[in-house]
């Protein structure tokens, strides 16, 4: 299952890219509208990109009534990236939407965050939907497994594995290029940081993992699946390739295929497995 | 918006720009002041360039190399490989009676391709220096100024529909002196087709895409 990471891709502008996709995940949602932040909000660097968006989007309101009727009728599975600067308000959002899984933005790293953890916040959204819940995580965090426990005990049904790392970019005149300083670093170096997470978050906790962070190949998808995603998202690859998920699908059935797996998602946690020595007795065992 | 993989017909230098061509293949050409996202060989994103010139089934971009995308793209050799999305945005309302081209620097790119399609209207373009201004040859019927002067010193009496592109202070100045103007704005931008946000400029006291909303804005926008 391939889908999109929240805020890379706009399924009205591009509705032939949204539908290639398995799900399409909206830009994150918050009560009241946000313009987002100030230019300069892009800047690439050597093996990824900075972005300091800031959370634009038409708040819950306007989302509610003239986007969402419109995104139903793409025929695509919806999923809405919430977001809010307060337990309350995400609960708020939850209860307001149908029809879709939610996946709750707990880790926006171009915001101020709010003042509760984000069980809490998965606690408070739980009581207010009976929707599928995934919490989408910080690779920021020293143990992100006791983060993905927290949330598991919370009500969270799955995990959105990374979001973007806080990074700067210092332009020629050695400022930062970006309006806000600093920025949500993505692209090709988040990879390990995302397997890490994804690895991690797999052994401690049950919940299904959509893992994200850096995904360029049908490879590199495979391996988050072989760290325990049961799907993955794209993000920085839609903005230089928006064909990236129908040539990812169909490289990661090559992939798979070239392993002698039936199935990519037979791969599950194949990381966690030990490899089978092929020859009895080899090796430096003690 | 068609995404495809294009080879490099031919390379040459304009002043200390170089002139890009690539052949067309299955893609369209666009109108002028549309643009296309083209692969910076070793680079994360790709980069977005006016249509500068098309002709016998090649598509062609005047880059300037000021930083690695451009200088990856302004090395690429005849024959290399890379991916053209495009044609991307809003270009320029073709619909005038008596257009005036104006450009500056790197932003006289769009302008040949624009001149062929208006049938080479007056063009008046500023330049750095001398050698930025051999860009010039690529605009037929054009007055061509250098530091200090400008080129706003140059726009004649008398009404026309002025077409433009160059840095924001021309740009800016321009829409001073002719509300009306179609001035094409530029923006970092990750993707070209609405999906990053990342290229936000304000239009009517609001923050819209560059790329779905522009990159040529009407009346003062």
């Amino acid at each position: 299952m391939i889908l999109n990471a929240s805020g890379c891709l706009d399924a009205l502008t591009a509705p032939d890219v949204a539908r290639s996709l398995d799900a399409f995940v909206t830009k994150t949602i918050t009560p009241e509208p946000r313009e987002g932040n100030p230019p300069i909000r892009i800047a690439e660097t050597e093996s990824g990109m900075l972005n300091s968006i800031g959370l634009a989007n038409p708040g819950r309101d306007l989302f509610l009534r003239q986007v969402l009727p419109r995104l139903r009728t793409l025929g695509v599975p919806l999923w809405v990236s919430v977001g809010g600067f307060s337990a309350h308000e995400y609960a708020e959002t939850c209860a307001a939407l149908t029809d879709v899984t939610i996946e709750l933005n707990l880790s926006c790293p171009n915001v101020d965050e709010a003042p509760e953890g984000a069980a809490a916040i998965v606690a408070a959204c739980r009581e207010a939907t009976g929707l599928p819940l995934y919490a989408k995580l910080s690779p920021a965090a020293w143990d992100i497994a006791e983060h993905a426990r927290a949330v598991e005990a919370a009500g969270a049904d799955g995990l959105s594995l990374v979001n973007t790392l806080r990074g700067l970019a210092l332009d020629g005149s050695l400022r930062p290029t970006l309006g806000t300083g600093g920025g949500g670093y993505s692209g090709p170096a988040l990879k390990p940081v995302a397997l890490a997470a994804v690895y991690a978050c797999a052994r401690a906790v049950e919940l299904p993992i959509v893992g994200m962070g850096g995904v360029r190949s049908g490879l590199d998808a495979l391996e988050l699946i072989a760290a325990g995603a049961s799907a993955v998202s794209l993000g920085t690859i839609l903005f230089s390739d928006p064909d990236g998920p129908v040539r990812i699908r169909a490289e990661l059935a090559a992939e798979s295929a070239s392993r002698n797996l039936g199935h990519p998602l037979d791969a599950h946690r194949l990381a966690h497995s030990s490899l089978q020595m092929s020859v009895s007795g080899s090796g430096n065992r003690v | 918006m068609r995404r495809e993989l294009r080879r490099v017909a031919g390379s040459e230098t304009v002043g200390p720009y170089t002139l890009l061509r690539l052949d067309r293949g299955g893609l369209d050409r666009g109108d002028p002041g549309q643009f296309f996202m083209l692969e910076a060989p070793g680079r994360v994103l790709p980069r977005p360039m006016s249509l500068c010139l098309e002709a016998a089934g090649e598509l062609a971009f005047l880059i300037d190399p000021i930083g690695p995308g451009t200088q990856a793209l302004c090395g690429l050799d005849r024959g290399d490989a890379l991916h053209v999305l495009g044609p991307l945005g809003n270009g320029f309302e073709l619909e005038v009676t008596r257009p005036l081209l104006v450009g500056g620097g790197i932003g006289i790119a769009p302008l040949p391709y624009l001149s062929k399609r208006l049938g080479g209207p007056p063009a008046i373009l500023g330049f750095r220096s001398e050698w930025h201004a051999e860009a010039a040859a690529l605009v037929p019927n054009a007055e061509v100024c250098i530091e200090p002067t400008y080129v706003t010193a140059l726009l004649p009496e008398g009404r026309h529909d002025v077409l433009a592109c160059g840095p924001e202070p021309m740009l800016s100045a321009l829409r001073g002196l002719a509300p009306d103007a179609q001035l094409a704005w530029e923006a970092p931008m990750a993707c070209g087709y609405g999906a990053c946000y990342g290229c936000a400029v304000e239009i009517h006291g609001e923050l819209r895409r560059l790329c779905v909303d522009g990159p040529v804005l009407g009346k003062a926008a």
